[in-house]
């Protein structure tokens, strides 16, 4: 069984770990670079982007995230999109560019905004919860769209890594977690 | 039990909140200072708790300039107080626009028998408990976030753990039980049976559990969370201490590292004065904000 690293720093990580157990992984949390060890994969939960970015780097987490995600796969939902794209704007803060997206933060507004909708993905229907919901704004070649809503990309995948703009950790349909458990299992680990 | 659609969202955001830091301000710039501290939400209020408790007086939601500006300025979800049973400022906030709405014994009661019935609005909203009854009671009216009450304004976090720990005990009890027990528990609680169904069922409450109420150093936030809350609210606790920008710090990375002795030790080195705090066993019962809420 492969082990998944949930960055538990801050943010919905508890709904991650349940996630990771339904779709047949073996969930830690990760908050110091020795958590990093016994991951196959990394997951970036929903939460504060700011928050996250503010102790990655206080806790000089920045480095060793990139050298694992040279190797590894790592899957951010939300917040966690946030952190990996190319570029964030709205406010524009910085990011650690692991997959070719540019994003606006908050884009469909305030939490009286967030919603439930029906997503397609790949011409299959599945329910995808937004709570103050960046939007895909661009994606970069080699870039694949995995759902739409709306004509937005709020799936993608790219290389080895993916990330989802609502949260797939939130519903019982475990095709998101399953997608990214089999990447980490065909994942060799090498540059 | 059945989740709305409306309810999912509500509780969504409350999970994005956990492992977290919710910092009260009164403006802009300390909207900022805690922004950048790492705040996962700030609580937008005319004067933190203890100013309350010192100038007495009638406590309402805050001012919609202050608020407004507040929104304005950062970033990550901003909180608003409503007081117990204003259902009208509640509409208000809501209207405006804030990320949760906090139905709050801190501010002077408007209805001293009913709380807001929170399941008609699409805002989500927060509420103080003290006890298991307490807070299943506020969720069956549609609260999507329960916070320990503790004291306000005091600094003293003995009043949190009492609460946090009360909960707990009472949550592991109801695991034991048989069907016909839970009943009877019910009645006790004063809460309704498909809640204390749920929660004997589970070990835990349906909505995230997060504590206040007189969380002063980094070691305080990190004990509640030891104690079983999964993010913390704090209030005075911050911009009454003598310098707000490094604590503010310090808690962020409490709430992150509450079971790591080091890093806690790396939260507790060079902070200035915690604020000076009120011993809540001294206080009289008058005085007492936690008792606010039925």
């Amino acid at each position: 069984m492969k082990t998944v690293g949930i960055l538990a720093l801050q943010g919905d990580f508890d709904a991650h770990r349940k996630a990771v157990e339904r779709a047949g992984g073996r969930p830690i949390e990760v908050r110091t670079a020795q958590d990093l060890d016994a991951c196959d994969g990394l997951i970036v939960p929903g939460g504060e982007s700011t928050t996250m970015l503010k102790l990655l780097d206080i806790e000089k987490l920045i480095e060793p995230l990139r050298q694992f995600t040279a190797r590894k796969p790592v899957f951010g939902t939300c917040a966690g999109a946030i952190l990996l794209a190319h570029s964030v704007t709205r406010p524009s803060q910085p990011s650690l560019d692991l997959i070719d997206i540019d994003v606006e933060r908050n884009a469909y507004g305030r939490q009286i905004d967030s919603c439930v909708a029906r997503v397609d993905a790949g011409g299959k229907d599945m329910e995808a919860i937004f709570i103050r919901a960046p939007k895909i704004l661009r994606v970069g070649s080699g870039g694949k769209i995995l759902a739409t809503y709306n004509g937005d990309p709020v799936w993608v995948e790219q290389g080895r890594h993916m990330v989802t703009t609502f949260h797939p950790e939130l519903t019982p349909d475990p095709r998101v977690h399953q997608r990214f458990l089999e990447r980490v299992a065909t994942s060799s680990g090498r540059v | 039990m059945h989740l709305s659609e409306d309810f999912r969202l509500k509780v969504g955001l409350a999970e994005m909140l956990k492992g977290g830091v919710i910092m009260d301000v009164t403006n802009v710039e300390q909207a900022k200072i805690a922004e950048t501290a790492g705040a996962t939400a700030v609580m937008a209020l005319e004067r933190v708790p203890s100013d309350i408790r010192k100038d007495g007086g009638v406590a309402r939601m805050a001012s919609i300039r202050i608020i407004r500006e507040i929104m304005d300025t950062v970033s990550i979800p901003v909180m608003a107080k409503a007081r117990i049973g204003h259902f009208t400022e509640a509409r208000i906030l809501e209207t405006l626009g804030v990320d949760y709405v906090d139905e709050s014994e801190v501010l002077t009661p408007a209805d001293e028998v009913h709380h807001i019935d929170k399941k008609t609005f699409k805002v989500p909203f927060v509420c103080g408990a003290r006890n298991l009854g307490e807070a299943l009671r506020r969720i069956a009216e549609g609260a999507a976030m329960i916070r320990t009450k503790g004291e306000a304004g005091s600094g003293d976090i003995v009043e949190a753990v009492r609460h946090i720990r009360t909960i707990v005990k009472e949550m592991k009890h109801l695991t034991v039980l048989g069907k016909e027990e839970q009943v009877h528990e019910a009645k006790n609680l004063g809460a309704p049976l498909e809640l204390v169904e749920w929660v004997a069922a589970n070990g835990k409450l349906p909505v995230p559990n997060f504590s206040a109420g007189g969380i002063a150093t980094p070691a305080d936030a990190a004990l509640v969370m030891q104690l079983g809350a999964e993010a913390v609210f704090v209030g005075s606790g911050i911009f009454k201490s003598e310098d707000p920008d490094s604590r503010a710090r310090a808690i962020v990375k409490a709430a992150t590292y509450y079971n790591d002795p080091v890093k806690l030790l790396e939260a507790s080195e060079e902070l200035g004065e915690a604020m000076r705090g009120l011993d809540v066993s001294k206080l009289p019962e008058s005085e007492l904000l936690q008792t606010r809420g039925w």
